[in-house]
């Protein structure tokens, strides 16, 4: 007698164990298919290009009902199960009980909705089957604004789908960058990157707080308080196996229905394949696992032996139009190395992840031609040592060049600007070229590029090279480090000519060799970032030195220095008191007066510094920025106050200026001071910046310096009121944020551009001198706050050890 | 090898470290990448610099003292310089960060 099959749920995987079952024995069984979706079984993989409108539903039907009318097979499609009763052997479903020899589930998956308030509105869907797909080219066509959230590969699907509509679409991700399970950071850029090309924008870091609309959605509110308007939100945040039935049924179940390796759930008659079950710990989302398990599964329902094992799996994504490959392991384990291959000109990133001599991880984008290949290698633990060098040129390459360090100047268009200062684009250079000015002399004097400031000089050598190749003689530049071939000065300038606003984007476009830089090249990055990006571009402290890290000094048994700050050298004795007693509350060793007009507590540890800072910010005091490449003082006198010498308020305008510049960063370390005469007792003339009174006004130089070099400051102007002496300090301060290269001080920069060239643009043109003055205070909008307290507020238990095993019972 | 689930990697920083405090000195716990983890001595065997507080960058960390740069997989100090840090086995699953227990227990002076 025939036995009863009654398999629940119609889609790819349990499609495959029907076409096994019905090929190898069509006699063997009473087939009755489930499913809750009103039709057979289509390819789920292909519900992109339906929403894109590539392909129609016809297209991706793979039974229809013709396929199982002719092999027998009951259909009760649209039909849910309510219900399946172990006992009885029995399902439920709702019009009408099933009894069964052997039970299929083949429930697959359900999104994951994200709890929050609105989830429930309409214009709120899914994408998981094509209803969902319907729901979306229906919104689509009435235009307007989708958010998608999640920036997964089905919400990156979903968005290029609606984008291909017509829609203005925004992904909201988590994650810092899109796809982190599949990518990492680099590709995740470059993702990112072809994305916003099409017009996508892209939210990374940003979580949602709630869906916001009367009746339906209207915009979806993010945890930073902004909203995004919404005509359609889709949530692709995740999907979780489908487990409802088979936990009422009381089934063993973990995250999946779990399964042996003949396919078999906890009851031997009930088989589970697919998305739903779990199988050794693993889930399964790809489709060539379910393929393999629907064998199995078909296999033991005919009684012949076969076994389930999981197979090592490459991705090979496409995001309509993307090309991405991920294989292996390249995020996990110890013992790594990474060889890493960078084509800014075609967008191409490859990294490879290899351990004891052997392939084990591989991530591309861009050029995913040679991904097979390397997936072999892995799958095979084959020894890589042999082809080492050239192995990230794939099969067909050996031995040859290396990568070209000119191409990040080679693959700038031609409206990219190369000199800032006189608005000239690399196009105007290379017609310059073209027309006979063959060095850079002569480039300078045809089209002006590099004649002013100087910083853009190693690209115009670099943008003749390129155009003349063996007949231009590079001059030897010194790069940032080994990450890179480009110096400070290139880079400072590619960032602005390509806009380039992220690490990432640095690392990429300008072919960084390491997959994040190193100590000397980050800080240098970030620091060049925020001051050419101060709204777009968010501070990284992972690439600051731990005194910016910690604002504070490290000293050289790892305690640290705390300096808050004394504005122009002022204090009172309730700062003084507070002072003192946090001093003794934290068993400060050394109290020093700093030559900058204020008290150092030597010694504090770093578990203490959160405390501390709290205390101190309680009386009012912040942060000095003893520690920061950024401005420190500024250094005052006590002028007309009480000297009977003085002729302006120093120490009220030293005030001014400090109020004014604190909290900014800067290529290196900025001190000032205001002396109230020319007798000169705050010391102006060896400061980066200095002003001294006189009866007629207030003199201004800058390039002064005591330090490993003493210079004495070269005078820049004189103004007669001090509303223009500050805005002379804030733009001249401006430019050597622009223009320096990290870890130059201002007379170092001083002396490349020229005195000449400062006065110029700082002082004479005074539209220019107050365009410096507005850019500094835009990024002063972002910086000028006290780091403490946010330390204080929000990453205090950072400064804690993650764990302290030393407080345990001895033995 | 028996492990001890120290905390959440949501709790080190991406290219940055955390400490772990231990009756034999301090471990520090480095995450070089979204889910990837090393375990070593914080102490820079050149004039005891806190590794923790250094610039973590590829696999490696860079002492902020005086910018020796350790490779993470085997401890040895790059470049010019020589020396070595201790590392220890630590594993990463379903978010925890589980620390061998030896390297809590019996540590051998590094």
């Amino acid at each position: 007698m025939k036995q009863k099959l009654v398999v629940i749920g119609a889609g790819m995987a349990s499609g495959r164990v029907l076409e096994h079952l019905t090929e190898t024995a069509p006699d063997a069984f009473d087939i009755t298919l489930f499913n809750a979706e009103p039709r057979g079984n289509y390819n789920r993989i292909m519900l992109s290009p339906v929403l894109s409108g590539e392909k129609t539903y016809e297209d991706i039907v793979t039974h229809d009902g013709g396929w199982y009318a002719q092999r027998g097979i009951a259909c009760r499609f649209g039909e849910h199960v309510v219900k399946i009763d172990r006992e009885m052997k029995v399902v439920e479903g709702e019009n009408g009980h099933v009894p069964y020899d052997k039970l299929l589930i083949a429930t697959g998956s359900a999104p994951f909705i994200i709890p929050v308030p609105g989830k429930d509105l309409p214009g709120v869907i899914t994408y998981r089957d094509l209803d969902d797909t319907n729901a979306m080219i229906d919104a689509a066509a009435k235009g307007g604004n989708a958010v998608v959230i999640g920036g997964g590969l089905l919400g990156l699907e979903a968005a290029a789908g609606l984008a291909e509509r017509g829609m203005t679409v925004t992904v909201v991700h988590l994650m810092g960058h899109l796809m982190e399970r599949q990518l990492d950071e680099a590709a995740g850029y470059l993702l990112r990157k072809d994305l916003e090309l099409r017009g996508i924008t892209v939210r990374t870091q940003a979580s949602t707080k709630a869906i916001l609309g009367e009746g339906r959605a209207e915009a979806v509110l993010l945890e930073s308080g902004e909203t995004l308007p919404a005509d359609l939100v889709v949530m692709a945040v995740g999907i979780r196996p489908e487990t409802r039935l088979a936990t009422d049924a009381g089934l063993d179940v973990a995250r999946g229905i779990e399964v042996n390796a003949q396919m078999q759930s906890s009851d031997p008659d009930v088989l589970a394949v697919g998305e739903c079950v779990e199988f050794d710990g693993h889930l399964f989302g790809l489709v060539a696992p379910l393929y393999d398990q629907a064998k199995v599964a078909a296999n033991t329902l005919l009684g012949q032996p076969d076994a389930f094992v999981v197979k090592e799996l490459a991705t090979k994504l496409k995001v309509t139009g993307c090309d991405l490959f991920s294989a292996g392991d390249f995020a996990e384990g110890e013992g790594r190395e990474d060889i890493v291959f960078r084509d800014p000109a075609r967008g191409v990133y490859k990294r490879l992840v290899i351990e004891d001599d052997r392939l084990i991880g591989a991530v591309m984008y861009g050029d995913t031609a040679d991904g097979s290949w390397f997936f072999g290698l892995i799958k095979d633990g084959t020894d890589i040592d042999e082809m080492r060098d050239t192995l990230i040129f794939g099969p067909a390459y050996q031995g040859g060049d290396t990568a070209d360090p000119l191409s990040a100047v080679a693959a700038l268009p031609p409206e990219a600007e190369i000199c800032g200062c006189n608005g000239v684009c690399k196009g105007t250079i290379v017609e310059a070229i073209a027309a006979g000015a063959t060095d850079l002399a002569a480039v300078r004097a045809s089209t002006k590029a590099s004649a002013s400031c100087g910083t853009c000089t190693g690209l115009v050598e670099q943008v003749l090279q390129v155009t003349l190749g063996d007949e231009f003689q590079m001059p030897a530049a010194q790069p940032i480090c080994g990450c890179t071939d480009l110096t400070h000065e290139d880079v400072r300038r590619l960032i602005k000519a390509q806009e380039l606003k992220s690490q990432a984007a640095v690392w990429q476009e300008l072919g960084w060799k390491t997959p994040n830089g190193c100590h000397v090249c980050r800080p240098a990055i970030n620091y060049y970032l925020l001051a050419d990006w101060p709204l777009e571009y968010q501070d990284d402290p992972q690439s600051r030195f731990v005194n910016e890290r910690k604002h504070a000094n490290i000293q050289k048994d790892g305690t640290f220095s705390v300096v808050p700050r004394m504005w122009g050298g002022i204090t009172n004795p309730a700062e003084l008191r507070a002072i003192a007693d946090a001093a003794e509350k934290y068993d400060v060793p050394t109290v020093k007066v700093t030559g900058g007009q204020r008290i150092d507590l030597l010694g504090v540890k770093g578990e203490d510094l959160p405390a501390i800072w709290a205390d101190l910010n309680r009386a009012g005091l912040v942060s000095g920025h003893a520690y920061s490449k950024g401005l420190r003082t500024v250094k005052t006198c006590v002028g007309t106050d009480h000297c009977r010498f003085g002729t302006q308020d120093s120490t009220g305008l030293g005030i001014k200026l400090e109020k004014i510049l604190w909290g900014s960063w800067t290529p290196h370390k900025l001190k000032l001071a205001v002396s109230g005469c020319p007798r000169n007792c705050a010391e102006a003339t060896c400061k980066d910046i200095g002003v001294v009174c006189v009866d007629s006004g207030y003199q201004i130089g800058i390039g002064g310096a005591a330090g490993m070099d003493v210079k004495e400051t070269e005078l820049l102007c004189q103004v007669p009121t001090e509303d223009e002496a500050i805005e002379v300090v804030m733009a001249v301060t401006q430019a050597y944020r622009e223009g320096g290269k990290y870890l130059d001080r201002l007379y170092k920069w001083l002396a490349k551009v020229g005195m000449d060239w400062v006065r110029a643009n700082v002082v004479d043109d005074l539209e220019n001198r107050r365009a410096l003055a507005e850019r500094f205070e835009l990024s002063q909008s972002i910086y000028r706050k006290d780091p403490w307290a946010e330390h204080v507020r929000d990453k205090a238990p950072s400064y804690a050890p993650i764990a302290d095993f030393t407080l345990e019972a001895a033995e | 090898m028996s492990w001890i689930d120290i905390g959440h990697i949501d709790d080190v920083p991406l290219r940055g470290a955390r400490l772990v405090k231990t009756r034999l000195g301090c471990i520090a716990i480095f995450r070089t990448a979204e889910a990837e983890l090393f375990a070593a001595s914080n102490a820079c065997p050149h004039k005891g610099g806190p590794l923790s507080e250094g610039i973590v960058h590829g696999q490696s960390v860079t002492c902020p003292l005086h910018n020796w740069v350790f490779d993470l997989n085997t401890g040895e100090a790059q470049g010019a310089d020589e020396g070595r840090i201790t590392t220890y086995p630590v594993r990463l699953e379903d978010g925890r960060i589980l620390l061998d227990a030896r390297a809590i227990t019996e540590r051998s002076a590094a």
